[in-house]
Protein backbone atom coordinates (compact mmCIF):
# COMPACT_ATOMS: atom_id res chain seq x y z
CA UNK A 1 0.00 0.00 0.00
CA UNK A 2 1.34 3.51 -0.84
CA UNK A 3 0.85 6.18 1.58
CA UNK A 4 -2.00 7.68 -0.44
CA UNK A 5 -3.48 4.72 -0.16
CA UNK A 6 -3.32 4.04 3.17
CA UNK A 7 -4.29 7.85 4.02
CA UNK A 8 -7.44 6.59 2.11
CA UNK A 9 -8.03 3.64 3.73
CA UNK A 10 -7.99 5.53 7.59
CA UNK A 11 -10.25 8.12 6.32
CA UNK A 12 -12.13 5.17 5.30
CA UNK A 13 -12.52 3.80 8.68
CA UNK A 14 -12.69 6.75 10.22
CA UNK A 15 -16.01 7.66 8.01
CA UNK A 16 -17.52 4.22 8.80
CA UNK A 17 -17.08 4.04 12.34
CA UNK A 18 -18.30 7.65 12.80
CA UNK A 19 -21.48 6.74 10.65
CA UNK A 20 -21.85 3.23 12.82
CA UNK A 21 -21.31 5.55 15.81
CA UNK A 22 -23.73 8.97 14.78
CA UNK A 23 -26.05 7.94 12.63
CA UNK A 24 -28.09 5.75 14.72
CA UNK A 25 -28.88 8.51 16.93
CA UNK A 26 -31.90 9.58 14.39
CA UNK A 27 -32.84 6.04 13.77
CA UNK A 28 -36.16 4.62 15.05
CA UNK A 29 -36.95 1.59 17.56
CA UNK A 30 -37.35 -0.69 14.28
CA UNK A 31 -34.24 0.55 12.64
CA UNK A 32 -31.91 0.03 15.92
CA UNK A 33 -33.19 -3.56 15.48
CA UNK A 34 -32.22 -4.17 12.29
CA UNK A 35 -28.70 -2.33 12.69
CA UNK A 36 -28.00 -4.30 16.36
CA UNK A 37 -28.93 -7.37 14.29
CA UNK A 38 -26.38 -6.74 11.50
CA UNK A 39 -23.90 -6.44 14.37
CA UNK A 40 -24.69 -9.38 16.00
CA UNK A 41 -24.55 -11.72 12.37
CA UNK A 42 -21.53 -10.10 11.55
CA UNK A 43 -19.88 -11.55 14.66
CA UNK A 44 -21.50 -14.92 13.86
CA UNK A 45 -20.55 -14.47 10.05
CA UNK A 46 -17.11 -13.60 11.24
CA UNK A 47 -16.50 -17.01 12.97
CA UNK A 48 -17.74 -18.74 9.81
CA UNK A 49 -15.32 -17.09 8.03
CA UNK A 50 -12.53 -18.24 9.94
CA UNK A 51 -13.68 -22.00 9.98
CA UNK A 52 -14.92 -21.88 6.12
CA UNK A 53 -12.31 -18.87 4.84
CA UNK A 54 -9.26 -18.94 6.21
CA UNK A 55 -9.37 -22.74 7.64
CA UNK A 56 -11.53 -23.99 4.24
CA UNK A 57 -13.59 -26.27 6.57
CA UNK A 58 -17.51 -26.25 5.29
CA UNK A 59 -20.33 -26.15 8.42
CA UNK A 60 -23.23 -25.81 8.04
CA UNK A 61 -23.63 -26.04 11.89
CA UNK A 62 -22.89 -22.13 12.85
CA UNK A 63 -26.49 -21.19 13.32
CA UNK A 64 -26.54 -24.30 16.05
CA UNK A 65 -23.31 -22.67 17.80
CA UNK A 66 -26.04 -19.13 17.73
CA UNK A 67 -28.42 -21.58 19.23
CA UNK A 68 -26.59 -22.81 21.39
CA UNK A 69 -25.10 -19.40 23.31
CA UNK A 70 -28.84 -17.75 22.96
CA UNK A 71 -30.33 -20.28 24.66
CA UNK A 72 -27.12 -20.70 27.20
CA UNK A 73 -27.55 -16.64 27.90
CA UNK A 74 -31.34 -16.78 27.90
CA UNK A 75 -31.42 -19.80 30.60
CA UNK A 76 -28.57 -17.80 32.44
CA UNK A 77 -30.00 -14.29 32.46
CA UNK A 78 -33.34 -15.19 33.56
CA UNK A 79 -32.34 -16.76 36.16
CA UNK A 80 -30.62 -13.65 37.71
CA UNK A 81 -26.80 -14.47 36.45
CA UNK A 82 -25.33 -11.67 34.75
CA UNK A 83 -25.09 -11.44 31.38
CA UNK A 84 -21.31 -11.17 31.20
CA UNK A 85 -21.04 -14.32 32.88
CA UNK A 86 -23.61 -15.79 30.80
CA UNK A 87 -21.21 -14.56 27.63
CA UNK A 88 -18.50 -16.54 28.96
CA UNK A 89 -20.41 -19.85 29.39
CA UNK A 90 -22.06 -19.54 26.19
CA UNK A 91 -18.42 -19.08 24.13
CA UNK A 92 -16.84 -21.89 26.24
CA UNK A 93 -19.34 -24.16 25.76
CA UNK A 94 -19.62 -23.59 21.73
CA UNK A 95 -15.78 -23.59 22.12
CA UNK A 96 -15.76 -26.94 23.46
CA UNK A 97 -18.96 -28.56 21.13
CA UNK A 98 -16.97 -27.17 18.07
CA UNK A 99 -13.85 -28.18 18.76
CA UNK A 100 -15.66 -32.21 19.10
CA UNK A 101 -17.18 -31.14 16.14
CA UNK A 102 -13.72 -30.57 14.58
CA UNK A 103 -13.45 -34.36 15.01
CA UNK A 104 -15.10 -35.26 11.80
CA UNK A 105 -13.36 -32.62 9.40
CA UNK A 106 -9.95 -34.43 10.18
CA UNK A 107 -10.88 -37.54 8.46
CA UNK A 108 -14.03 -36.20 5.97
CA UNK A 109 -13.85 -32.82 3.61
CA UNK A 110 -16.03 -30.80 1.44
CA UNK A 111 -19.56 -31.93 1.21
CA UNK A 112 -19.41 -34.72 3.65
CA UNK A 113 -17.93 -32.93 6.56
CA UNK A 114 -21.06 -30.42 5.48
CA UNK A 115 -23.48 -33.49 6.05
CA UNK A 116 -21.61 -33.77 9.32
CA UNK A 117 -22.44 -30.58 10.57
CA UNK A 118 -25.61 -30.92 8.94
CA UNK A 119 -26.44 -33.65 10.97
CA UNK A 120 -25.16 -31.79 13.98
CA UNK A 121 -27.52 -28.94 13.18
CA UNK A 122 -30.35 -30.90 13.65
CA UNK A 123 -29.26 -32.47 16.34
CA UNK A 124 -29.24 -29.13 18.12
CA UNK A 125 -32.71 -27.82 17.14
CA UNK A 126 -34.45 -31.02 18.53
CA UNK A 127 -32.44 -30.41 21.68
CA UNK A 128 -33.87 -26.68 21.84
CA UNK A 129 -37.90 -28.18 21.12
CA UNK A 130 -37.78 -31.32 22.60
CA UNK A 131 -35.58 -30.80 26.36
CA UNK A 132 -38.65 -28.25 27.80
CA UNK A 133 -37.39 -28.61 30.95
CA UNK A 134 -34.09 -26.46 30.09
CA UNK A 135 -35.32 -24.63 27.01
CA UNK A 136 -39.00 -24.16 27.36
CA UNK A 137 -39.60 -26.10 24.17
CA UNK A 138 -41.64 -24.23 21.82
CA UNK A 139 -42.71 -21.77 24.04
CA UNK A 140 -39.49 -20.52 24.33
CA UNK A 141 -37.98 -18.25 27.05
CA UNK A 142 -39.30 -15.11 27.34
CA UNK A 143 -38.56 -11.79 28.78
CA UNK A 144 -34.64 -12.42 29.02
CA UNK A 145 -33.19 -9.14 30.09
CA UNK A 146 -30.75 -6.41 28.57
CA UNK A 147 -27.88 -5.89 30.96
CA UNK A 148 -26.85 -3.08 33.25
CA UNK A 149 -23.36 -1.93 32.53
CA UNK A 150 -21.53 0.06 35.06
CA UNK A 151 -24.82 1.64 36.29
CA UNK A 152 -26.37 2.05 32.58
CA UNK A 153 -28.95 0.24 31.52
CA UNK A 154 -29.05 -0.79 27.99
CA UNK A 155 -32.66 -1.82 27.98
CA UNK A 156 -33.35 1.34 25.50
CA UNK A 157 -32.77 0.24 21.94
CA UNK A 158 -30.16 3.02 21.46
CA UNK A 159 -28.17 1.64 24.46
CA UNK A 160 -28.33 -1.90 23.38
CA UNK A 161 -27.18 -1.35 20.16
CA UNK A 162 -23.91 0.27 20.99
CA UNK A 163 -23.46 -2.50 23.02
CA UNK A 164 -23.19 -4.77 20.13
CA UNK A 165 -21.29 -2.07 18.32
CA UNK A 166 -18.97 -2.20 21.14
CA UNK A 167 -18.26 -6.01 20.72
CA UNK A 168 -18.53 -6.16 17.24
CA UNK A 169 -15.18 -3.88 17.10
CA UNK A 170 -13.28 -5.98 19.82
CA UNK A 171 -14.09 -8.57 17.74
CA UNK A 172 -13.23 -7.01 14.61
CA UNK A 173 -9.85 -6.03 16.57
CA UNK A 174 -8.92 -9.30 17.95
CA UNK A 175 -9.47 -11.63 14.65
CA UNK A 176 -7.55 -8.93 13.00
CA UNK A 177 -4.69 -10.27 15.49
CA UNK A 178 -5.08 -13.54 15.23
CA UNK A 179 -5.32 -13.13 11.48
CA UNK A 180 -1.94 -11.31 11.42
CA UNK A 181 -0.38 -13.66 13.41
CA UNK A 182 1.24 -17.16 13.05
CA UNK A 183 -1.75 -18.47 13.47
CA UNK A 184 -3.57 -16.43 10.60
CA UNK A 185 -0.60 -17.76 8.19
CA UNK A 186 -1.33 -21.25 9.33
CA UNK A 187 -5.00 -21.37 8.98
CA UNK A 188 -4.43 -20.03 4.80
CA UNK A 189 -1.59 -22.65 4.79
CA UNK A 190 -4.59 -25.16 5.82
CA UNK A 191 -6.87 -23.91 2.90
CA UNK A 192 -4.11 -24.03 0.53
CA UNK A 193 -2.38 -27.36 0.65
CA UNK A 194 -2.67 -29.48 3.68
CA UNK A 195 -0.25 -31.67 3.07
CA UNK A 196 2.56 -29.16 1.85
CA UNK A 197 2.08 -27.56 5.63
CA UNK A 198 2.04 -30.38 7.18
CA UNK A 199 5.66 -31.07 5.96
CA UNK A 200 6.24 -27.54 7.09
CA UNK A 201 5.43 -28.77 11.29
CA UNK A 202 1.92 -27.07 10.80
CA UNK A 203 0.24 -29.18 13.03
CA UNK A 204 -2.68 -29.38 10.83
CA UNK A 205 -4.73 -31.69 13.73
CA UNK A 206 -4.42 -28.87 15.97
CA UNK A 207 -5.63 -25.76 13.50
CA UNK A 208 -8.08 -28.20 12.17
CA UNK A 209 -9.43 -27.75 15.31
CA UNK A 210 -9.06 -24.67 16.74
CA UNK A 211 -10.78 -23.47 13.73
CA UNK A 212 -13.59 -24.68 13.96
CA UNK A 213 -13.88 -23.86 18.36
CA UNK A 214 -13.04 -20.80 17.79
CA UNK A 215 -15.34 -19.89 15.27
CA UNK A 216 -17.97 -21.84 16.85
CA UNK A 217 -17.22 -19.67 20.09
CA UNK A 218 -18.01 -16.78 17.89
CA UNK A 219 -20.87 -18.29 17.41
CA UNK A 220 -21.74 -18.86 20.75
CA UNK A 221 -20.82 -15.24 21.50
CA UNK A 222 -23.40 -13.64 19.00
CA UNK A 223 -25.84 -15.90 20.49
CA UNK A 224 -25.37 -14.64 23.96
CA UNK A 225 -26.42 -11.11 22.43
CA UNK A 226 -28.91 -12.17 19.63
CA UNK A 227 -30.77 -12.75 23.01
CA UNK A 228 -30.74 -9.89 24.87
CA UNK A 229 -31.77 -8.02 21.69
CA UNK A 230 -34.77 -10.20 20.79
CA UNK A 231 -35.90 -10.65 24.08
CA UNK A 232 -37.48 -13.77 23.53
CA UNK A 233 -35.73 -17.13 22.07
CA UNK A 234 -37.53 -20.27 20.82
CA UNK A 235 -36.38 -22.91 18.45
CA UNK A 236 -37.29 -21.15 15.27
CA UNK A 237 -34.32 -19.04 14.52
CA UNK A 238 -31.70 -22.09 14.95
CA UNK A 239 -32.98 -23.88 12.49
CA UNK A 240 -30.47 -25.40 9.06
CA UNK A 241 -31.99 -21.83 8.02
CA UNK A 242 -29.68 -19.69 9.86
CA UNK A 243 -26.81 -21.42 9.36
CA UNK A 244 -27.35 -21.24 5.59
CA UNK A 245 -28.20 -17.56 5.83
CA UNK A 246 -24.83 -17.37 7.35
CA UNK A 247 -23.29 -19.34 5.18
CA UNK A 248 -24.38 -16.88 2.50
CA UNK A 249 -23.03 -13.64 4.63
CA UNK A 250 -19.82 -15.82 4.12
CA UNK A 251 -19.90 -16.27 0.79
CA UNK A 252 -22.00 -13.16 -0.50
CA UNK A 253 -19.41 -10.79 1.50
CA UNK A 254 -16.38 -12.80 0.24
CA UNK A 255 -15.06 -16.19 2.15
CA UNK A 256 -11.45 -15.52 3.28
CA UNK A 257 -11.81 -11.57 3.24
CA UNK A 258 -11.42 -9.97 6.28
CA UNK A 259 -14.08 -7.74 5.53
CA UNK A 260 -16.44 -9.96 3.61
CA UNK A 261 -18.67 -10.92 6.97
CA UNK A 262 -19.65 -7.25 7.25
CA UNK A 263 -20.25 -6.73 4.37
CA UNK A 264 -22.38 -9.78 3.80
CA UNK A 265 -24.15 -9.56 6.63
CA UNK A 266 -25.50 -6.31 5.85
CA UNK A 267 -27.02 -7.78 2.40
CA UNK A 268 -28.18 -10.81 4.28
CA UNK A 269 -29.99 -8.53 6.97
CA UNK A 270 -30.52 -4.85 5.39
CA UNK A 271 -31.61 -6.28 1.64
CA UNK A 272 -34.90 -8.05 2.48
CA UNK A 273 -36.05 -4.72 4.29
CA UNK A 274 -35.10 -2.93 1.31
CA UNK A 275 -37.03 -5.33 -0.84
CA UNK A 276 -40.04 -5.01 1.47
CA UNK A 277 -41.56 -2.97 -1.62
CA UNK A 278 -41.28 -6.05 -3.84
CA UNK A 279 -43.88 -7.62 -1.24
CA UNK A 280 -44.16 -11.29 -1.86
CA UNK A 281 -41.56 -11.19 -4.49
CA UNK A 282 -38.76 -10.48 -2.05
CA UNK A 283 -37.25 -13.87 -1.72
CA UNK A 284 -37.30 -14.22 -5.94
CA UNK A 285 -35.70 -10.86 -6.26
CA UNK A 286 -33.42 -11.69 -3.49
CA UNK A 287 -32.20 -14.75 -4.74
CA UNK A 288 -31.76 -13.54 -8.27
CA UNK A 289 -29.40 -10.53 -7.05
CA UNK A 290 -27.63 -13.05 -5.00
CA UNK A 291 -27.36 -15.09 -8.09
CA UNK A 292 -25.92 -12.90 -10.51
CA UNK A 293 -23.61 -11.49 -7.39
CA UNK A 294 -22.19 -14.60 -7.68
CA UNK A 295 -21.87 -15.40 -11.43
CA UNK A 296 -20.25 -11.98 -11.50
CA UNK A 297 -18.09 -12.36 -9.23
CA UNK A 298 -17.53 -16.00 -7.48
CA UNK A 299 -15.38 -14.41 -4.94
CA UNK A 300 -17.98 -12.17 -3.38
CA UNK A 301 -18.52 -8.55 -2.39
CA UNK A 302 -14.81 -7.87 -1.83
CA UNK A 303 -13.95 -9.54 -4.43
CA UNK A 304 -15.53 -6.94 -6.47
CA UNK A 305 -13.83 -4.22 -4.53
CA UNK A 306 -10.29 -6.22 -4.65
CA UNK A 307 -10.44 -6.61 -8.86
CA UNK A 308 -11.09 -2.85 -9.24
CA UNK A 309 -7.95 -2.32 -6.68
CA UNK A 310 -5.90 -4.81 -9.07
CA UNK A 311 -7.38 -2.69 -12.54
CA UNK A 312 -6.37 0.30 -10.83
CA UNK A 313 -2.63 -0.62 -9.64
CA UNK A 314 -2.10 -2.08 -13.41
CA UNK A 315 -3.40 1.22 -14.87
CA UNK A 316 -0.74 3.06 -12.95
CA UNK A 317 1.94 1.01 -13.36
CA UNK A 318 1.48 0.83 -17.08
CA UNK A 319 0.84 4.60 -17.32
CA UNK A 320 4.64 4.77 -15.35
CA UNK A 321 5.85 2.31 -18.08
CA UNK A 322 4.86 4.05 -20.88
CA UNK A 323 5.86 7.59 -19.24
CA UNK A 324 9.40 5.98 -18.75
CA UNK A 325 9.46 4.87 -21.90
CA UNK A 326 8.30 8.48 -23.33
CA UNK A 327 11.20 9.48 -21.46
CA UNK A 328 13.40 7.25 -22.89
CA UNK A 329 12.54 7.79 -25.96
CA UNK A 330 13.05 11.98 -25.76
CA UNK A 331 16.61 11.16 -24.52
CA UNK A 332 17.27 8.89 -27.57
CA UNK A 333 15.64 11.17 -29.79
CA UNK A 334 17.82 14.36 -28.34
CA UNK B 1 31.03 -37.94 11.18
CA UNK B 2 28.17 -39.22 12.77
CA UNK B 3 24.81 -41.26 10.83
CA UNK B 4 21.82 -38.95 10.22
CA UNK B 5 19.46 -40.99 9.22
CA UNK B 6 19.16 -44.72 8.81
CA UNK B 7 16.98 -46.59 6.50
CA UNK B 8 16.78 -50.92 7.51
CA UNK B 9 15.17 -52.96 5.62
CA UNK B 10 12.22 -50.79 4.70
CA UNK B 11 9.26 -52.16 2.93
CA UNK B 12 6.07 -51.20 1.46
CA UNK B 13 3.41 -52.65 -0.13
CA UNK B 14 -0.01 -51.45 -2.05
CA UNK B 15 -2.21 -54.35 -1.90
CA UNK B 16 0.13 -56.91 -4.25
CA UNK B 17 1.99 -54.37 -5.49
CA UNK B 18 5.58 -54.34 -3.63
CA UNK B 19 6.90 -50.41 -4.67
CA UNK B 20 9.56 -50.53 -2.06
CA UNK B 21 11.17 -53.83 -1.41
CA UNK B 22 13.62 -54.57 1.50
CA UNK B 23 15.64 -51.24 1.14
CA UNK B 24 18.60 -49.73 3.56
CA UNK B 25 20.54 -46.94 3.30
CA UNK B 26 22.13 -44.65 5.41
CA UNK B 27 23.31 -41.01 5.04
CA UNK B 28 26.01 -39.16 7.27
CA UNK B 29 26.40 -35.89 8.31
CA UNK B 30 27.43 -33.63 5.68
CA UNK B 31 27.19 -35.93 2.89
CA UNK B 32 24.65 -35.08 -0.05
CA UNK B 33 23.13 -38.49 -1.27
CA UNK B 34 21.33 -38.75 -4.58
CA UNK B 35 19.08 -41.42 -5.39
CA UNK B 36 18.15 -41.95 -8.86
CA UNK B 37 16.20 -44.92 -10.82
CA UNK B 38 14.04 -45.22 -13.19
CA UNK B 39 10.05 -44.26 -12.33
CA UNK B 40 8.05 -46.16 -10.83
CA UNK B 41 11.66 -47.93 -8.62
CA UNK B 42 10.23 -46.52 -5.46
CA UNK B 43 11.78 -43.29 -5.11
CA UNK B 44 9.35 -41.28 -3.73
CA UNK B 45 7.56 -44.05 -1.98
CA UNK B 46 10.58 -44.38 -0.19
CA UNK B 47 11.05 -40.71 0.62
CA UNK B 48 7.00 -40.79 1.57
CA UNK B 49 7.80 -44.00 4.22
CA UNK B 50 10.61 -41.89 5.94
CA UNK B 51 8.55 -38.77 5.94
CA UNK B 52 5.73 -40.64 7.87
CA UNK B 53 3.36 -39.51 4.84
CA UNK B 54 3.06 -43.69 4.46
CA UNK B 55 3.27 -46.50 6.87
CA UNK B 56 6.10 -48.58 6.11
CA UNK B 57 4.86 -52.25 6.05
CA UNK B 58 8.40 -53.70 7.41
CA UNK B 59 11.71 -51.99 8.59
CA UNK B 60 12.68 -49.40 10.09
CA UNK B 61 13.48 -45.63 9.76
CA UNK B 62 16.13 -44.36 12.48
CA UNK B 63 16.64 -40.32 12.72
CA UNK B 64 20.42 -39.75 14.93
CA UNK B 65 19.98 -43.60 16.25
CA UNK B 66 16.22 -43.10 17.34
CA UNK B 67 13.34 -44.78 15.60
CA UNK B 68 11.24 -42.01 13.81
CA UNK B 69 8.69 -44.92 11.86
CA UNK B 70 5.31 -43.90 12.61
CA UNK B 71 5.46 -40.36 13.18
CA UNK B 72 3.43 -37.88 11.61
CA UNK B 73 4.98 -35.53 9.20
CA UNK B 74 4.71 -32.44 11.36
CA UNK B 75 6.23 -34.03 14.15
CA UNK B 76 8.76 -35.43 11.68
CA UNK B 77 9.43 -32.28 10.50
CA UNK B 78 9.84 -30.49 14.08
CA UNK B 79 12.33 -33.20 14.96
CA UNK B 80 14.78 -31.83 11.98
CA UNK B 81 13.46 -33.98 8.70
CA UNK B 82 12.25 -31.32 5.97
CA UNK B 83 11.45 -31.49 2.35
CA UNK B 84 10.49 -30.76 -0.92
CA UNK B 85 7.76 -32.27 -2.83
CA UNK B 86 8.16 -33.63 -6.70
CA UNK B 87 5.52 -30.98 -7.77
CA UNK B 88 5.97 -27.60 -6.88
CA UNK B 89 4.40 -26.68 -3.50
CA UNK B 90 4.87 -22.75 -1.86
CA UNK B 91 1.62 -20.87 -1.04
CA UNK B 92 0.69 -18.37 -3.80
CA UNK B 93 -0.98 -16.19 -1.61
CA UNK B 94 1.61 -15.60 0.58
CA UNK B 95 4.58 -13.32 -0.08
CA UNK B 96 8.03 -14.93 -0.03
CA UNK B 97 8.72 -13.54 2.95
CA UNK B 98 5.28 -15.30 4.75
CA UNK B 99 6.39 -18.64 3.15
CA UNK B 100 9.19 -18.25 4.54
CA UNK B 101 7.62 -17.35 7.83
CA UNK B 102 5.29 -20.12 7.94
CA UNK B 103 7.81 -22.80 6.82
CA UNK B 104 10.04 -21.67 10.41
CA UNK B 105 7.33 -20.22 12.49
CA UNK B 106 6.03 -24.00 14.37
CA UNK B 107 9.25 -24.99 15.46
CA UNK B 108 9.52 -21.77 17.75
CA UNK B 109 7.78 -21.48 21.11
CA UNK B 110 3.93 -23.37 21.55
CA UNK B 111 0.62 -22.15 20.09
CA UNK B 112 0.03 -19.30 22.35
CA UNK B 113 2.79 -17.96 22.19
CA UNK B 114 2.32 -18.01 18.22
CA UNK B 115 -1.20 -16.04 18.84
CA UNK B 116 0.14 -13.75 21.00
CA UNK B 117 3.93 -13.37 19.83
CA UNK B 118 5.19 -11.32 17.14
CA UNK B 119 3.50 -11.65 13.91
CA UNK B 120 6.58 -12.37 12.52
CA UNK B 121 7.65 -15.14 15.08
CA UNK B 122 10.45 -13.59 15.37
CA UNK B 123 11.86 -15.01 11.80
CA UNK B 124 11.54 -11.75 9.63
CA UNK B 125 15.24 -11.65 9.89
CA UNK B 126 16.37 -15.06 9.71
CA UNK B 127 13.72 -14.90 6.36
CA UNK B 128 15.68 -12.01 4.95
CA UNK B 129 18.64 -13.83 5.37
CA UNK B 130 17.01 -16.63 3.82
CA UNK B 131 15.85 -14.72 0.99
CA UNK B 132 18.98 -12.75 0.34
CA UNK B 133 20.85 -16.14 0.42
CA UNK B 134 18.42 -17.29 -2.47
CA UNK B 135 19.19 -14.27 -4.81
CA UNK B 136 15.36 -13.71 -4.30
CA UNK B 137 15.78 -9.96 -2.73
CA UNK B 138 13.65 -7.86 -4.89
CA UNK B 139 10.69 -10.29 -5.10
CA UNK B 140 10.26 -10.67 -1.01
CA UNK B 141 7.34 -8.62 -0.94
CA UNK B 142 5.90 -10.30 -3.97
CA UNK B 143 2.88 -12.85 -3.81
CA UNK B 144 4.88 -16.21 -4.51
CA UNK B 145 2.57 -16.86 -7.24
CA UNK B 146 4.08 -14.13 -9.18
CA UNK B 147 6.99 -15.80 -9.18
CA UNK B 148 8.61 -17.60 -12.59
CA UNK B 149 8.42 -21.64 -12.10
CA UNK B 150 12.43 -21.25 -11.31
CA UNK B 151 11.86 -18.89 -8.40
CA UNK B 152 9.42 -20.50 -7.12
CA UNK B 153 11.39 -23.93 -6.93
CA UNK B 154 14.20 -21.80 -5.07
CA UNK B 155 11.69 -20.60 -2.81
CA UNK B 156 10.41 -23.93 -2.53
CA UNK B 157 14.34 -25.35 -1.41
CA UNK B 158 14.64 -22.01 0.63
CA UNK B 159 11.60 -23.17 3.04
CA UNK B 160 13.18 -26.44 3.47
CA UNK B 161 16.02 -24.95 5.12
CA UNK B 162 14.12 -22.10 6.95
CA UNK B 163 13.69 -24.28 10.55
CA UNK B 164 17.36 -25.41 10.25
CA UNK B 165 17.11 -28.88 9.70
CA UNK B 166 18.98 -31.73 10.53
CA UNK B 167 18.03 -33.43 7.06
CA UNK B 168 16.41 -31.77 4.02
CA UNK B 169 15.47 -34.50 1.27
CA UNK B 170 14.34 -33.16 -1.94
CA UNK B 171 11.80 -34.17 -4.20
CA UNK B 172 13.40 -33.79 -8.33
CA UNK B 173 14.24 -29.89 -7.38
CA UNK B 174 15.66 -29.54 -10.84
CA UNK B 175 12.41 -30.85 -12.88
CA UNK B 176 11.23 -28.01 -15.72
CA UNK B 177 13.57 -25.33 -14.22
CA UNK B 178 15.96 -23.56 -16.66
CA UNK B 179 19.50 -24.20 -17.48
CA UNK B 180 20.22 -20.89 -15.83
CA UNK B 181 18.28 -21.07 -12.58
CA UNK B 182 19.82 -24.82 -12.60
CA UNK B 183 23.17 -23.49 -12.27
CA UNK B 184 21.75 -21.27 -9.31
CA UNK B 185 19.90 -23.62 -7.77
CA UNK B 186 22.56 -25.97 -7.74
CA UNK B 187 24.88 -23.20 -6.10
CA UNK B 188 23.23 -22.47 -3.49
CA UNK B 189 22.48 -25.88 -2.52
CA UNK B 190 26.27 -26.60 -2.32
CA UNK B 191 26.68 -23.18 -0.34
CA UNK B 192 24.06 -24.89 2.45
CA UNK B 193 26.04 -27.64 2.92
CA UNK B 194 29.29 -26.04 2.46
CA UNK B 195 28.94 -23.57 4.47
CA UNK B 196 26.00 -24.42 6.98
CA UNK B 197 26.67 -28.18 7.18
CA UNK B 198 23.42 -29.30 5.58
CA UNK B 199 22.94 -32.62 4.71
CA UNK B 200 20.50 -33.71 2.13
CA UNK B 201 19.35 -36.95 0.19
CA UNK B 202 18.07 -35.86 -3.25
CA UNK B 203 16.02 -37.54 -5.91
CA UNK B 204 16.61 -36.36 -9.37
CA UNK B 205 16.58 -37.63 -13.22
CA UNK B 206 18.72 -34.95 -14.04
CA UNK B 207 21.87 -36.36 -14.24
CA UNK B 208 24.17 -33.69 -14.55
CA UNK B 209 22.49 -32.33 -11.89
CA UNK B 210 23.06 -35.46 -9.65
CA UNK B 211 26.56 -36.42 -10.58
CA UNK B 212 27.87 -32.59 -10.14
CA UNK B 213 26.21 -32.07 -6.90
CA UNK B 214 26.20 -35.27 -5.19
CA UNK B 215 29.13 -37.06 -3.17
CA UNK B 216 27.18 -40.18 -3.09
CA UNK B 217 24.32 -42.03 -5.11
CA UNK B 218 22.09 -44.97 -4.91
CA UNK B 219 20.48 -46.44 -7.41
CA UNK B 220 16.53 -47.82 -7.08
CA UNK B 221 15.36 -50.50 -9.54
CA UNK B 222 12.42 -52.57 -8.89
CA UNK B 223 11.85 -51.37 -5.17
CA UNK B 224 15.49 -52.63 -4.68
CA UNK B 225 18.67 -50.72 -3.85
CA UNK B 226 20.45 -51.62 -7.15
CA UNK B 227 24.40 -49.73 -6.15
CA UNK B 228 25.42 -47.43 -3.78
CA UNK B 229 28.89 -45.26 -4.21
CA UNK B 230 30.40 -42.33 -5.66
CA UNK B 231 29.34 -40.89 -8.65
CA UNK B 232 31.97 -41.58 -10.94
CA UNK B 233 31.70 -46.08 -9.29
CA UNK B 234 27.94 -45.59 -10.59
CA UNK B 235 28.45 -44.57 -13.96
CA UNK B 236 30.28 -47.35 -14.93
CA UNK B 237 28.45 -49.83 -12.98
CA UNK B 238 27.21 -52.51 -15.59
CA UNK B 239 24.05 -53.52 -13.93
CA UNK B 240 23.01 -49.47 -13.39
CA UNK B 241 23.81 -49.23 -16.59
CA UNK B 242 21.70 -52.10 -17.82
CA UNK B 243 18.65 -50.88 -15.75
CA UNK B 244 18.85 -47.14 -15.89
CA UNK B 245 21.63 -44.98 -17.69
CA UNK B 246 21.64 -46.84 -21.14
CA UNK B 247 24.66 -47.49 -23.07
Amino acid sequence: MTRVERLVASAGGVAIIAALTIGPLSLGRYGLFILSQWAVMSIAAIGLNLTLGYAGQVSLAQGAFVGVGAYAAAIMTTHGLPLSLAVVVAMGLAFAVGWLLGYPALRVQHHYLAFVTLAFSTLAFLVFRNEEWLTGGVYGISDVPRPSLLGFSTAKPLPFYYLCLFVLAVVTIAFRGMTRSPWGRAFVALRENPLRAASLGVDTRRYTLMAFAIGSALGGLAGALYAPLTQFVDPTPFTLTLSLDLLLMVIVGGAGSFFGPYLGAMVAVLLPEWLRVAESYYLIAYAAMVMLLLVYSPTGLMGIVERRQRERSARVASARRAAAKATLADGVGR
Amino acid sequence: MSRVLEVVGLSKRFGGITAVDGVSFHVDEGEILGVIGPNGCGKSTTFNCILGQLAPTAGEVRLDGRVVSGLRPPELNRLGVSRTFQLLQVFPQLSVRENLILAGQEHRGGMLSRLFGRPDAGLGPAADRMIGFFKLDHLADSPAGELSYGQQKLLDAAMAFMAGPRLTLLDEPAGGVNPTMLTDLKDRLRAMNREQGATFVVIEHNMDFIMSLCSRVIVMAQGKVLADGAPDEIRVNPAVIEAYLGH
